[in-house]
């Protein structure tokens, strides 16, 4: 079961819309795939992000990935944790392990993204 | 991610790692487990406590009769003609030209047997040019598939092994010398060898035992299962090559530095290329390095200079769950290969800074007696 509140893309990142912003994180899905992850290496806070623009890079022990950005926006927050503590990501996908917030420069953008109904019929898909 | 299964083979233990949740990858034509928990914790566990490794996949081949002795010592770097029995030997099948065709551990059982344990991935191509190089092929057999190979690594292993009545056998045993013990009815080679740095014992016995033996060991304190992700990182904190990825055909073992399994005062295969290198100085050296940050570089990064020349390349890289930081093994040009010279790792896009140093790179913690 994948959170019902959030919406998500095929490369397995989650989004959290909050009116005009959004949290954007990977899925427990992804994280299970790295493994143990190792290092993140964030967004500048302030930057400007264009959806599916490497949003940063995630490693694990043995690999290294990237993550792009789902939605387009400018980053207002980034989580600092992530830094010292990236593995936080491994117990805590959908809440303590969030990447960073954005305020949304197009909100219609969402429409991309998939329902956790869809995600998860994706998840079947892509296994079988 | 679509599964196409490469028709890969599995150990007589897959029904195990599977019932032990293990996350399974293909290596080497194998089914093999990655991690069962997680790498770091695996990694952890191995370093304080003690691991058990399911290692069917390696090859087991016997070198027998009256010249076995002799042939063996013109195939292999390492010195075969003054091994006791009981004697285990680290040393390299070379080419022609001096490469590297696989890395093995030659064992000494008795005046008029041998046996050499091989990698997965060069199996085959060992054992057909064995045969080629061989006066008779009648002396050699490939018994790796009737052989299963369980590796117990860690500072626990001697007690683990205590538990069985070998309170005697783990006292006595030396490092890199190996015996025969009873388990449970099973007969078992048993080598204090290793691929972790840490005390420890790999075992070799029929694989139809497999899993009693798997059952016997995994149900002590303190053992648990450990995947091919948690051997890597272990192996890179050590310093320890892996072929195919640090060692191959493209390089000899005085590039890869191993100048100490390479015996010059016998001939071996591949001997005149060795000389002909020693006198003519090799250019590259593999070495270890440490990143500043928990980043790290993977195979084939650039290295860098301080002045930005390429002058290197990443052969391994992972993350040191000991030392919490980027590490792996490059080869680098010589004057570049000092401890403690700063290079930087790139792939084009990122760019790590680093410092060579000697192996190990993990250089405390851990039981690790050098005898």
């Amino acid at each position: 079961m994948v959170p019902q509140e959030l919406k998500y893309t095929k490369e397995h990142e989650w989004v959290r819309v909050e009116g005009a912003e959004a949290v954007f994180g990977i899925t427990d899905h992804a994280q299970d795939a790295l493994g143990d992850i190792t290092f993140i290496e964030l967004p500048n806070k302030g930057s400007d992000i264009k959806r599916s623009d490497v949003l940063g890079t995630i490693e694990s022990v043995k690999a290294a990935s990237e993550v792009y950005a789902p939605l387009s926006g400018k980053v207002s927050q980034v989580n600092e944790i992530l830094t010292d503590k990236p593995e936080t990501i491994n117990f805590s996908p959908y809440t303590d392990g969030w990447i960073c917030r954005v305020d949304l420069t197009e909100p219609s953008e969402q429409e991309t993204l998939m329902s956790a109904a869809a995600y998860e019929t994706y998840l079947k898909e892509s296994r079988s | 991610m679509s599964t196409i299964k490469e028709n890969l083979k599995n150990t007589p233990l897959y029904n195990k790692h599977i019932a032990l949740g293990a996350k399974m990858v293909p290596f080497s034509g194998w089914n093999m487990p990655l991690q069962y928990t997680g790498i770091i914790a695996e990694h952890i566990h191995t370093r304080t406590k003690a691991g058990l490794f399911d290692i069917y996949h390696m090859g087991e081949f016997f070198l027998r009769g009256a010249a076995a002795s002799l042939e063996l010592d013109r195939l292999v770097t390492c010195r075969v003609d003054d091994m006791p029995p009981g004697r285990c030997r680290y040393g390299f099948l070379l080419n022609e030209t001096g490469g590297i065709i696989d890395d093995l551990i030659v064992f000494k059982i008795s005046q008029e047997e041998f046996k050499l344990v091989v990698n997965a991935g060069t199996l085959s191509k060992d054992g057909k040019w064995i045969k080629d190089h061989i006066s008779s092929a009648d002396i050699f057999v490939d018994e790796s598939e009737h052989i299963a190979k369980l590796d117990l690594q860690g500072p626990l292993s001697a007690e683990v092994m205590n538990t069985f009545g070998l309170e005697k056998v783990t006292r006595d045993l030396k490092r890199y010398w190996f015996t025969y013990i009873d388990l449970a009815g099973v007969k078992v080679l048993f080598s204090r060898t290793g691929y972790t740095g840490e005390l420890g014992y790999e075992l070799f016995f029929s694989a139809n035992d497999a899993e009693k033996i798997w059952d016997l060991l995994i149900e002590v304190e303190g053992v648990k299962p450990i995947g091919l992700g948690a051997r890597d990182t272990l192996r890179l904190e050590m310093g320890y090559s892996l072929y195919g990825s640090d060692i191959d055909e493209d390089h000899t073992p005085l590039e890869s530095g191993f100048d100490k399994f390479v015996f010059m005062e016998k001939n071996f295969i591949g001997k005149d290329a060795l000389v002909r290198q020693k006198e003519k100085g090799q250019r590259r050296i593999l070495k270890g390095f440490v990143s500043e940050g928990r980043r790290s570089a993977r195979h084939s990064f650039k290295v860098l200079s301080a002045e930005n020349n390429v002058v290197g390349e990443v052969t391994s890289g992972a993350f040191s769950p000991c030392l919490k930081r980027g590490i792996g093994l490059c080869y680098i040009e010589k004057e570049f290969a000092a401890a403690g010279t700063r290079i930087k790792l790139s792939d084009g896009k990122i760019e790590i800074l680093a410092e060579i140093a000697d192996t190990p790179l993990l250089k405390n913690g851990g039981n690790r007696p050098s005898g």
